[in-house]
């Protein structure tokens, strides 16, 4: 076995083992905690691409973890939509892991730096996890370790709006794991296996064979609810811009830009990889309703982002809205339609990434978080507020920039479907764009446009480098891999094929 | 709670003292024998554990506290996941696969297996002992 053989294992184990070193190490000397983490992370990110590499070569690697065969042992199945989202997980974590160094420094007090960078590294140790693994149960237990570290990280501030947030987040989310727990406890009683490509193989043989059936149906059921929940679907979003909006902002932009991506990604793996794309998607519509769910939380969540006055809610609100896009290319369940969505986590991390930590460099300068104040700002910190705007940009859709790729592929896959249906989602696509259009010029026209109410305070007062450097990576990704789209699409399209067996 | 919940009672105390130490060997002996009869790491680490909360209740949170220290505890909470995590890199590094015990490594493997299962029940016992014995300082006001 050569070590490549080993890097479905190494991108977890990274993380986690870093999450442990850092309160010993933090406990000698808080200052080594950062630098530790972002090497960490950054070997996480060089390993992520490796496997990305590994796998685009050799196709689907399957682990088999204490070298158990599957089904009887854990496999950690790593296929192009495992290793993509590991690329965009260990990205945006080393992206807010550079700011964390200047913005943690002000934003907590010192004795939570330690628990600050464990309970991050036990995120995303938590998030790559669940991406990579092929074990249903094994998922399970690490949405807990990530649901769990960010209950944990949206309360670190100790306020007792954060902490009253962060208390709505835990008991939403515990639902969400009991439900999830449920259905798979009822999938364990049908087939008697967890391992995914084990139960789908299983589950085809049950369906619509009398009372089997109905119970698929009930633990199908319960895993729609719960991971809706953790990836906050329109209807049960309630707990997600208290959450996202009360973090520190590093932290709100790993939420928003990836965490909920991860219960997308839950969503994807039980709709695609343990039940048959065929089964969702005609015998029982589950695709198509939550297609309709999406579309309803495009709009809706961009009409509640719209009357908000404080920007990190309006950025939380706008999250509702772009998961809508993620899950509408999910429930499409065509090529186009699929590769769109997945796409959308891509570009929609970097965006939202560099739009919450856009947010926290304004709050660390001005401590400003109302939309009326900011205006004059686009004077006193202009590359911060450029990187905002275009950020702002990608996540209307405008070309060049990266979101306009994937809101194309989705009204490509919307078209695929040739129902009617596909044009009502095509509408409610524009519409959502230029809803969002709506909010976030509504942030550049104060910032660039409108007077101050003090013209001596608006002195150039740029953000310091250390958190200038990721937003400016961020802003500079949405603009690159908007005018080169086949970087990502080359894992994101044989990623939508696989998942859907096309 | 500065003082015990049952004040001086020397009975109490007396025995709380002297039965601490047996409690800690019995805890340590489920530890050993965890790979090979029931019992283990979380069993053992939980029964370590409930020596520190009698003496707690018994002496008083304060005493219990000087004898198992924050400086102590911290460490060890970490370094629980440490031992389970670089075992699991061990076997990798003997050819195996993550956590793969029974590999052949310098002795035959069911001995390797033995070791590293015990080495990783220990690691399990150590963390949930301290996580355990802070959890309940923190509840009892920390």
């Amino acid at each position: 076995m050569t070590w490549a053989s080993h890097l479905p294992i190494i991108v977890v184990l990274i993380p986690l083992l870093t999450a442990y070193i850092t309160p010993m190490l933090g406990w000698m000397d808080k200052r080594i905690c950062n630098p530790l983490v972002i090497v960490s992370t950054s070997f996480a990110f060089i390993a992520s691409l490796l496997l990305a590499r590994s796998v685009l070569t050799r196709g689907v690697i399957s682990y088999h973890m204490g070298g158990f065969a599957p089904p009887f042992g854990i496999a950690l199945v790593v296929d192009y939509f495992g290793a993509y989202m590991c690329i965009v997980i260990s990205f945006l974590t080393l992206m807010a892991a550079i700011y964390s160094r200047e913005y943690i420094a002000k934003e907590l007090h010192e004795s939570k730096t330690a628990p600050y960078y464990t309970l991050l590294m036990l995120m995303t140790g938590g998030m790559m996890g669940a991406s990579v693994t092929g074990d249903l149960f094994n998922m399970f237990v690490f949405f807990e370790i990530l649901s769990i570290s960010s209950y944990a990280l949206v309360a670190i501030t100790g306020k007792k709006v954060a902490i009253l947030a962060s208390y709505k987040y835990l008991l939403l989310g515990a639902i969400g794991t009991s439900f999830t727990l449920v259905g798979i406890a009822y999938l364990y009683i049908l087939t008697g296996t967890l391992n995914m490509a084990d139960l789908s193989v299983r589950l085809a043989s049950l369906y619509g064979v009398g009372r089997s059936s109905w119970t698929l149906l009930v633990a199908l059921a319960f895993f729609m609810v719960g991971y809706s929940i953790k990836a906050a679907l329109f209807p049960l979003h309630t707990w997600l811009p208290d959450a996202h909006s009360m973090a520190p902002s590093s932290i709100s932009a790993v939420l928003s830009g990836i965490l909920i991506k991860v219960g997308a990604l839950a969503l994807i793996r039980v709709l695609f990889n343990i039940f048959q794309p065929e089964f969702v998607v005609e015998t029982i519509p589950v695709t198509s309703m939550i297609s309709w769910m999406a579309a309803v939380a495009i709009i809706v969540g961009s009409l509640f982002a719209i009357s908000q006055v404080d920007l990190k809610r309006m950025l939380a609100y706008s999250s509702v809205a772009h998961i809508g896009f993620i899950i509408l290319g999910v429930g499409l369940a065509t090529g186009y339609g699929t590769t769109g969505g997945i796409l959308h986590i891509f570009n929609h991390a970097m965006a939202k990434g560099c739009l919450f930590l856009c947010a926290g460099a304004i709050i660390y300068k001005t401590g400003l978080r109302n939309i009326d104040d900011l205006a004059g700002l686009g004077n006193k910190m202009p590359f911060t507020m450029a990187a905002f705007t275009i950020a702002a940009l990608s996540m209307i859709g405008i070309p060049p920039t990266a979101g306009f790729i994937s809101k194309f592929y989705l009204g490509l896959g919307a078209l695929e479907t040739g129902t009617w249906s596909g044009w009502v989602f095509i509408g409610a696509i524009l519409l959502g764009s230029l809803l969002t259009a709506i909010f976030y010029m509504r942030v550049i026209n104060n910032i660039y446009f409108k007077e101050p109410l003090h013209r001596e305070d608006v002195q150039r007062d740029e953000t310091p480098l250390g958190m200038l450097i990721p937003i400016l990576i961020l802003a500079g990704g949405c603009v690159i891999f908007g005018i080169f789209p086949r970087i990502p699409l080359s894992l994101a399209e044989p990623a939508a094929k696989l998942l859907l067996g096309i | 709670m500065s003082e015990s919940l049952f004040g001086e009672d020397v009975i109490v105390r007396t025995i709380a003292r002297l039965v601490a130490p047996f409690i800690q060997l019995f805890g340590l002996y489920v530890l050993m024998h965890g790979h090979v009869s029931p019992g283990g790491g979380f069993q053992a680490g939980v029964i370590i554990a409930s020596s520190f909360i009698l003496l707690a209740l018994a002496l008083g949170l304060p005493e219990s506290k000087e004898r198992f220290k924050k400086t102590i505890r911290l460490p060890m909470e970490s370094s629980g996941p440490l031992i389970f995590a670089l075992i699991g890199v061990t076997c990798i590094l003997a050819g195996g696969y993550y956590l793969q015990y029974g590999i052949a490594f310098l002795f035959p493997p069911a001995v390797v297996s033995a070791i590293l299962i015990s080495a990783v029940e220990i690691g399990i016992g150590i963390t949930v002992l301290a996580m355990i014995v802070t959890i309940f300082y923190a509840m009892a006001g920390d």
